[in-house]
Order: C-alpha cells, then structure tokens, then sequence
C-alpha cells in the first residue's frame, strides 16, 4: 500500500500537547481515539484550520505545512474533503447547489462526476430540497457527497455517525463501504466506535492523549483498542467450500479449516472475520465430544490482566492474532503461561467485511 | 388626497431617510464585523461609542453636529474642500443627522446575526475550494442577510422620524430640511395647521407600516422557511 498521507506535527491542544506521526495510503485508516485524545485537532491541522507548531504536512509530493519552510497553505488550497460532524450544509442553498458548491465556489475540476456521486450515496430524490427538510442521515450522505465532488487528494471523516442513531448509522455504513471500495480515495476517519472501524478500516491509527501509540494493518492494530466488552481480534480468511445440508461456509484461517454460518461467497473470496474476547474459550488439551465447531491450536503470546476479575489472552493462530477472555481465576487454575500452546475455542464470529482488496 | 407640498415633504423625508441609511450601512456593517469577530483593546470603548447617540439628548447630538460639521467646523470644511460637500442647513445635513441618529440601531441587529453565525459553514466552505472572499459573498453574506434587513428597517425608521438633532443642526427649512417630523411640528405649531398635520401624520404611520411588514415578508422570504 503507498503511503499518500505523511503527518508529523507537533502542537498544543488546551493544555495538553500534541505529538503526532503516521501516513495513511489509499482505503480507510481509521484514526482511533477515546473522547480528547486529540483526533479532532489532528484533522484540522491535517485541514488547515489549526496550525500546529512545528512538523510537516505532506500528500505524497504536496507539502501543506512544513514549520522548517514555512509552508502553510490556506484550506482552499489543500485539496482535502472534509466531512464533519455535523453536516454543515449551507442551509441558504438547496441540496444540488450545496452538492456543486466546490464546483461554483471552488473552482474545483470534476474528479468524480456529479451523476455518479448522487447515484452512489442515493441522493438522486433529494436534489431540490432544502438542508433543513432532510432528515440526520440523509444531511450526512449529502455532506459525504459535496466534499466528494470537490475532487479531493484525501477525504478527512470526523466521526460522520456519532450524530446519529442506530438505524441511521446502519443505513449509511453501506455507503461508506461503497465510498471505500469503488473509489481509490484515501480516507481519514476518525472514530471511537469500535464497530465503525472494525467494518471500514484498512489501517488504524490510534491515538492516546495526543501521541500516537500504534499504527498498522487493521487486523493487527484491533486487538489494541481499548479492554471494553466489543475487545476482540479482526482475522482474515478465504472461503474454501459451503455446506448447503448444514448450512455452513467453511473457511482457511491461516491454514486452520473454520466454519461459520452459511454466507453468499465463492469459493477463493477472502474475508474479514471479527472474533470477540468474549466468544473465545481456552483448552489444555483437545476436548472431545463438544459442541464447539471451531478448535484452533494457539500459542499464547501474552496475557493482559486489569483490576476486574477477567484477563485478556492474546493468542497466535496461524499467524494471526485473535483475543480470548477468561477470568483471571481459569487463567490462574490452568496455570497459562506466554508461549504455551493451548487451543482455543471460538463460539462466534462475524463477518465484518465482505470482500476484501488485494 | 396629498397637496404638491405636502408630497415634497414625504418625497424629502424618503430621500433623506434611504440616503442616510444607504450611506450609513456599509459603516455600520464594518463596525459591527469589527465588534462581532475581533477582541482589542478599547473594543467597549468603541462600543460605547457607537451607543452615544441613543443615550444623550438628540439636541446635544444636533449640536454637536453643528459644530463639527457646520460650515466653520472642521469636518464641514474638509468634505465642503475635498468632496464640494455642504452640510449646514441643507438636505444632506438632515441625512447626516439621521444617519448619526439611526447608526446604533444599524449596528446593533447586524453584530448579533454576525455573532450567532455558525463559522463552522466557513470553514466548510473553505475546505470545499473557496477562498476567503468567495466565502464572504457565497456563504457568509447571504445568512447574514435577514439580519442587515432587520438592522436596516430599524434604522430607516429611526431616520425617518428624527426631530431633535435635524432641528438643532439644519434647523427646519421647508423644501430643505423640513421632514415629516419637523412638518407636522410646525403645522400644529399653527392655529389652522390640524387637518394638514393630520394627513402627514397619516402618511407618516403607513410607511411605518409598509416598511415593517415588507421587511418580515423579505426576511421570511430570505431566511427559506429556516427560523
């Protein structure tokens, strides 16, 4: 994956400071952080709208911010899609004319074309209406849809569902999927929500009181977001075959067959799996007679504990990590040291992304 | 209904009126940018500033008119040198007062629609490839909108009705400086005068109506069903 986005800034936010580096490239990278970890203030140096005291602002060979030069382009210059939190459509204009607004205002070229954004984020029926008439979701997918046509070189999503229900979030994530995966367009997009990155991220920055502690692939990275109940691993696998009779799709996990609940995918197609903490059981020996289908063998190679009466098992599948949560009192009976092979049995798991790239 | 005079005088008081406030506008939107966006030192002092005319005595503003802009003042004899501008007992000088009269009631709606201005729609804006001046005209001035209206109605109908500082600078000249007000003072000033007082004072009050109703159609119409 190229690395589009060079961020290396330094900065103040309230009282305390920022010190952040990361590149993102083309798909999603989730930029992950709790509440005033600073994600916000990152994107709007990243935007143009905070300068940050020293560092370097790059899109590959574009430099918006260099303190050593003092390069500091102007918003209207950096060609980056903002999308905010609340949509900030201009409530003076209708839909259409709030969509084009980069085009008649910015002077913006057409990257994508008019007719394939509205078609692509369903906005074909609200063309002629006014912001205030359109409900949460459908201000958000307009939003979406304007910083599209500004034919960004990056698009910045600054929690674009957190102002919406449920049912609204899970009508637009479809969209967004979409968004990822029929244009190449490299996306920041902050969250906290756990599910949000899970289903959209390709790399995940995540960020903790201004620094950034980890980078890396998705599926690498998950397992560190935070010890909450939705803790867990992302694995990726590709289906070898399904069983119509049982209704099952089995797959290869890094070499490990796995089943799950029937899905609609050829043989050859490579999933995204999330498996949570809590849905993984650990064993000593191969159990017998169990209703668990899916049995992997692991190698533990750590063990978190906290304050509570449970205790996270980060364990090695095949190369790839998934996590297990026990109480600490198992972990303590079954004397489970780091580097012991045990397996590992998985109850649940979901299938975040369908088809993945690459 | 009206007699050929008695349109004049309507026709003058419009004239001053829109004059005042057309001229005084720009100004006033100026200083209520300055107010609303920037905080310096002396900021309440110019605050306070702009609020004189609504708190001292209109005689006292009248005056000091006179002596400012008056033909021997120094601000008469600048405009009268560089622009052949003359004050002192003419129309303009009724504009003047007017405008100085009405300028803390222009002020005051538009620093408050600045205000309350979501900045955030600027930003977006921005982002979306316009620079700050395009903003200006595409975003910010047009939600500003109602607010200059409302700002403006006010004002106009300040303008309208100022007596104490047109009287005290550009005294009451009929054809000159003579407005509504100073009209129908002077009317009832004489013993036959009631009837023709009546009907300016008539007229006076539907364009007082007419102007505000016109302006919440606009500001309705403006605003696009948004409160």
């Amino acid at each position: 994956m190229s690395d589009t986005l060079f961020v290396s800034v330094e900065g103040q936010v309230g009282s305390f400071p920022i010190a952040a580096a990361f590149t993102a490239g083309s798909g999603v990278t989730a930029l992950f952080g709790e509440s005033g970890a600073g994600k916000t203030t990152l994107l709007k140096m990243i935007a143009g709208v905070t300068r940050p005291v020293k560092g370097r602002i790059a899109i590959r060979d574009h430099v918006l911010f260099d303190s050593t030069n003092g390069i500091y382009l102007p918003p209207e210059q950096r060609r980056i899609g903002y999308v905010f939190q609340d949509a900030r459509l201009f409530p003076h204009l209708s839909v259409k004319n709030n969509l084009t607004y980069a085009r008649w205002a910015g002077r913006r070229s057409a990257g994508l074309s008019y007719d394939r954004v509205v078609a692509l984020l369903g906005l074909g029926h609200l063309q002629q209406r006014a912001p205030a008439t359109l409900s949460g979701g459908e201000r958000q997918r307009v939003a979406i849809g304007r910083a599209l046509l500004s034919n960004p070189a990056l698009l910045l999503m600054d929690e674009p569902l957190s102002s919406l229900d449920h049912s609204r979030r899970q009508e637009i994530l479809p969209f967004l999927e979409t968004l990822r995966d029929e244009t190449k367009l490299p996306i920041l997009y902050v969250s906290h929500e756990v599910d949000e990155v899970a289903r959209l991220a390709d790399e995940i920055v995540l960020l903790q009181a201004g620094q950034v502690t980890a980078s890396g692939p998705a599926e690498t990275i998950f397992s560190r977001l935070g010890s909450h109940d939705d803790a867990g691993a992302l694995v990726t696998g590709v289906v070898t075959a399904s069983d119509d009779a049982f209704g099952l799709t089995s797959l290869d996990i890094g070499g490990q067959p796995f089943q799950i609940a029937k899905l609609g995918f050829a043989a050859g197609t490579k999933l995204r799996l999330r498996i949570r903490a809590r849905d993984v059981s650990i064993a000593r020996t191969l159990p017998d007679a169990i209703s668990v289908r899916n049995i992997l063998p692991a190698r533990i190679t750590g063990i978190e504990t906290n304050d509570g009466p449970d205790c996270d098992l980060s364990l090695d599948i095949g190369g790839q990590t998934i996590v297990a949560r026990l109480t600490r009192k198992s972990a303590s009976e079954l004397a489970l040291k780091q580097g012991e092979n045990v397996f590992a049995l998985v109850k649940a798991a979901s299938v975040d992304r369908g088809v993945m790239r690459g | 209904m009206l007699g050929e005079t008695e349109w004049a005088i309507v026709l003058l008081s419009l004239r001053v009126a829109l004059v005042a406030i057309l001229v005084a506008l720009p100004f006033a939107f100026i200083i209520a940018w300055i107010l609303a966006r920037f905080s310096f030192w002396g900021k309440s002092l110019l605050q306070a500033l702009i609020t004189m005319p609504l708190v001292i005595p209109p005689v006292v503003t009248g005056y000091l008119l006179l002596v400012w802009f008056g033909a021997r003042g120094t601000l008469g004899g600048f405009f009268n040198d560089v622009f052949g501008l003359t004050f002192s007992f003419r129309w303009t000088g009724a504009a003047l007062a007017a405008g100085v009269m009405a300028f803390p009631l222009l002020v005051r709606p538009m620093r408050l629609s600045i205000e309350s201005l979501d900045r955030g729609l600027e930003e977006a804006a921005r982002s979306l490839g316009a620079g700050r001046i395009v903003v200006f005209f595409t975003v910010t001035l047009p939600l500003l909108l109602p607010g200059i209206l409302a700002g403006a109605v006010l004002g106009f109908a300040k303008a309208l009705g100022e007596f104490g500082a047109t009287i005290t600078f550009v005294s009451n000249i009929p054809g000159e400086t003579q407005t509504l007000s100073l009209a129908i003072y002077s009317l009832l000033q004489s013993p036959a005068g009631d009837a023709a007082a009546l009907r300016l004072i008539l007229v006076s009050v539907v364009i007082s109506i007419v102007a505000v109703v016109a302006s919440e159609w606009l500001q309705r119409r403006l605003s696009g069903g948004r409160t």
